[in-house]
């Protein structure tokens, strides 16, 4: 194979310019609002891409998945349109909307033909800026929404990650499932859902990207059209926290044949100097698949998983850097003994050279495949602004990485990674583990 | 946002690409390789993909998983790769890799700069013939195929109830086995029952080359030339004869319980034709059908019934699996309100069939879809590999090119009277199986 490890050298040459050639540019609008877009006239078509910062992360503890419940209503009637007459009025247009609420956003994602901007412009407006939620629609969702909640009470990969972010975060509302619980959900009214509505869509949280075929007259036309009626300011935001949950391991008790386990301890902010070195540092621990510590030792090595991986949890206002893994009941505890030698051995050893070139090859190179697609493009757009990121940001990201020395990974593990700390949340019956089995709160 | 309140796989043909703009070519080597190219030159990158003609439903009595063993085992070297090698080498390239398995076939495909398209080609066509295995590296991988049927299957019910509705949708074909394999004959999966497999299905001339992205078609064929031309086709590919079903002679009706399911729900499936070559318009007919009936949330015939009148139903969907190389299944998925039980869901559901066919189609409902359709063939110009993977399950599943380009102006054409004659077809008692799952009743609330 002289060949091919001939050729695979060549890569660098080829990352910067086809990234440069992604030309993000910035608008203002007469309204006030900045939107990074690209224009893309090989399609008649165009992605919209919003994002409000907080969503459900605005929710009083007593009102949890009030925000997610309004999210899901929104595209069930607005203005003059019932929940039917909205469906079908989408229908007609072809368009598609997607609204979304996740731990601290809501998004909305949107396609449709550049024939039916105007109409679909309207219907987006009366629906974020007008919905009915009217009775039957209310009853309707609340109940699918309560029926979700139902199914992750016995969801085993849903219960670790509840029961973990209850412990880690236990006064936080990242400590909450941002759909709320079985008894929040069942208290809210229509009322509660009107003040989600508020505290959530502002303009001093709206976050925009598009690709597409306008021009920029247009996409400023467009983009005032749907927000210049947002109020100024919504909900408060909850002050940044920290990871509270001591070292341990408790057990969740539940019927499978295999267990779940989620692992983490504090981690670090995405501003923090030393952020890209723990970027490139995981991607060897447990971040990139084939080819991480994690997944050599834990699946390849031993077969004890078909799955196990770390990652940076960096919200906005908390952070930890955590992983996941699922094994037989009889071989978790194996799992994770290896998790933790692994843990520890990159914070006393570091990386290798080698492991240091692969990764920082591998990152940089397939960072261009994300931009795939228009709609894809626009998301990267959105989130990167609410990621506080610069707008040269994608162009230059490669070489924040390439910068990333041995001694800075080994700086930023020995800081960051401390295995005696590792809180762990076991669900299952894992078999010849130490620790504490708890009920769930 | 939808509330999907279930994963289940829904073939909706709103998500289906068109294929009018991207630019299709094709062409078959000396070897038998099929070979299609399609292209997009918007960003500097490729798909390559091979497809071959092979997958659960082919595999042996008695050795169910052995097609998605094998697909584990081919990242574990050859005679000039290490094992985990291939992948580590799309990684250092900047790449993505992977592969997937289903019942009629087995695909590998990597997403890299246009410009690592002949490497992938190199490894792709070594792999196609050179598999060099050791016990050392199949034991743990038995092991990791075991760990993924239990995260994907054993430990979760509605996973297990998808697998206990094929047994009883299918009574001779293997499509009643799962993909993953039964437990007890994964277990006992060798090195050899792999090499056995491999050596009669993987050859070029059971295998389709799907490239798309920024490329030259004509670039492309030299370059499978090169690497894929000298591998040598099998003589012992034959016509794909499974067992077929039976008449069937009774409806079947099933209850699967288990303790951990708190949203309790009912599919009817029914015995459904497929997408054949050159004969669409059943399959289309259908597919439409599933749109209009419960496709589309309230919007949708059994919606607007169960979920918005009845207020029996807090949702519905409908699929057709019209891509499969034999016939299989159409499905309807009723999420009952609370208050009301699966079972109670069954006459509501038929009585709903019934309607339909009496009432006739609605026209501005009819013409939505095919409004959405149209867009779709738009939407779908902006997802390259999402092109790429219909033609594979297409060709897979012995359609060809020509079929794939026509489907959309197939479904464009189905009419009113094509539709109520579909379903009057389709929804015959004994080709049904209706199943519930709950939780036991003496512990459901």
């Amino acid at each position: 194979m002289k060949q091919i490890t001939a050729v695979f050298v060549a890569i660098f040459c080829w990352v910067a310019p086809a990234l440069a050639a992604i030309e993000i540019k910035e608008l203002k609008t007469p309204g006030g609002f900045t939107v990074w877009y690209i224009p893309e006239p090989a399609i008649p078509m165009i992605s919209l891409e919003i994002g409000f910062r907080g969503g459900p992360l605005l929710d009083p503890d007593d009102k949890a998945g009030a925000a997610y419940l309004m999210t899901g209503l929104l595209e069930e009637g607005a203005g003059e349109y019932d929940s039917v007459a909205f469906a079908k009025r989408v229908e007609e247009l072809s368009a598609s909307f997607d609204f979304d609420a996740t731990t601290e956003a809501i998004t909305i994602s949107t396609q449709f033909l550049k024939a039916n901007t105007d109409e679909v412009v309207e219907l987006l407006r009366l629906s974020l800026n007008e919905p009915n939620f009217d009775d039957v629609a209310f009853a309707r969702v609340k109940a699918q929404v309560q029926s979700i909640v139902a199914r992750r009470a016995t969801d085993q990969g849903d219960i670790a990650s509840d029961y973990f972010n209850s412990v880690a975060y236990a006064n936080h509302a990242y400590g909450r499932p941002f759909q709320g619980t079985e008894q929040t959900i069942a208290n809210l009214t229509q009322d509660d859902v009107r003040d989600a509505h508020k505290r959530s869509f502002a303009k001093d949280r709206i976050y925009i990207g598009a690709v597409g075929d306008f021009t920029e007259a247009e996409l400023s036309d467009i983009v005032d059209k749907l927000f210049s009626a947002l109020p100024e300011t919504g909900g408060d935001f909850p002050d940044t926290t920290e990871f509270a949950a001591a070292s341990t391991t408790h057990i969740v008790e539940f019927d499978s044949p295999q267990s779940i386990a989620v692992w983490g301890h504090e981690g670090i902010k995405q501003d923090d100097p030393d952020f890209f070195p723990a970027f490139v540092m995981n991607r060897i621990l447990g971040g990139g698949g084939f080819g991480s510590r994690l997944t050599e030792e834990v699946r390849v090595k031993r077969g004890l998983t078909y799955g196990v991986s770390s990652y940076l949890a960096s919200r906005d206002l908390a952070q930890f850097y955590g992983g996941q893994v699922a094994s037989s009941n009889d071989r978790i505890a194996d799992a994770i003994d290896v998790i933790r030698s692994e843990w520890k051995r990159m914070a006393e050893g570091g990386v290798t050279d080698e492991e240091l070139e692969d990764a920082i090859r591998n990152m940089t190179g397939s960072y261009v495949l994300r931009f795939d697609g228009n709609a894809q493009i626009a998301s990267i757009l959105r989130y990167s602004q609410m990621d506080n990121f610069p707008i040269d940001y994608p162009a230059n990201r490669n070489s924040f990485i390439e910068a990333v020395t041995k001694e800075d990974i080994a700086r930023v593990a020995k800081r960051l990674l401390r295995e005696e700390d590792l809180f762990f949340v076991v669900v299952g019956n894992p078999e010849g583990l130490e620790a504490e089995v708890v009920t769930r709160n | 946002m939808r509330f999907a309140l279930l994963v289940i796989f829904i073939f909706s043909f709103l998500k289906l690409p068109a294929w009018a703009l991207g630019e299709v070519s094709t062409h078959t080597l000396e070897n038998g390789l099929e070979i299609v190219v399609i292209e997009d030159h918007r960003a500097p990158i490729v798909t390559h993909m091979v497809w071959y003609r092979v997958g659960a439903a082919d595999e042996p009595p008695g050795k169910s998983g052995i097609a998605h063993y094998l697909e584990h085992l081919l990242f574990k070297g050859t005679d000039t790769l290490a094992p985990g090698e291939f992948s580590e080498i799309v990684d250092a390239n900047g790449g993505m890799d992977n592969a997937f398995t289903s019942y009629d076939y087995t695909g590998y495909f990597q997403r890299v700069a246009a410009d690592r398209l002949e490497l992938m080609m190199e490894m792709e066509a070594d792999r196609m013939q050179n598999l060099r295995l050791t016990e050392e590296v199949v034991r743990p991988e038995l092991d990791v195929v075991l760990e993924e049927r239990n995260q994907r299957t054993d430990s979760n019910p509605s996973a297990l109830f998808g697998e206990h509705r094929r047994t009883l949708m299918f009574t001779n074909h293997p499509y009643r086995n799962p993909v993953v394999g039964w437990r007890h004959e994964i277990e006992n999966l060798t090195m050899q029952d792999a090499l056995d497999f491999y050596k009669k299905f993987y050859a070029p001339n059971n295998a389709i080359l799907i490239v798309a992205g920024d490329v030259d078609p004509q670039e492309v064929f030299a370059l499978a030339e090169k690497h894929y031309g000298p591998n040598q086709p099998s003589d012992q590919i034959a016509e794909r004869m499974r067992p077929q079903e039976p008449p069937k002679r009774a409806p079947v009706v099933t209850t699967f319980e288990d303790p951990q399911v708190r949203q309790p729900y009912m599919i009817r499936e029914y015995f459904a034709p497929q997408r054949k070559a050159g004969d669409q318009k059943e399959a289309a007919a259908l597919t439409v059908f599933a749109e209009l009936f419960a496709g589309s949330g309230v919007t949708s015939f059994l919606g607007e019934r169960l979920v918005l009148e009845e207020k029996s139903a807090l949702n519905v969907s409908a699929w057709h699996g019209s891509l499969s190389y034999d016939p299989n299944t159409f499905g309807i998925w009723v999420l009952p309100a609370p208050g009301f039980e699966p079972e109670e869901m069954q006459d509501r559901l038929d009585e709903a069939l019934k309607a339909f066919l009496d009432e006739g189609v609605d026209a501005d409902h009819l013409e939505r879809i095919k409004g959405s359709i149209r867009a779709s063939e738009i939407f779908a110009l902006d997802d390259q590999s999402g092109i790429a993977r219909r033609y594979g399950m297409a060709l897979t599943s012995g359609l060809t090119v020509q079929d794939v380009k026509a489907w959309p102006e197939v479904l464009n054409s189905v009419t009113a009277e094509d539709i109520i004659a579909a379903v009057t077809r389709l929804i015959d008692p004994k080709n049904s199986v209706t199943s519930f799952l709950r939780a036991p009743k003496e512990i459901a609330q």
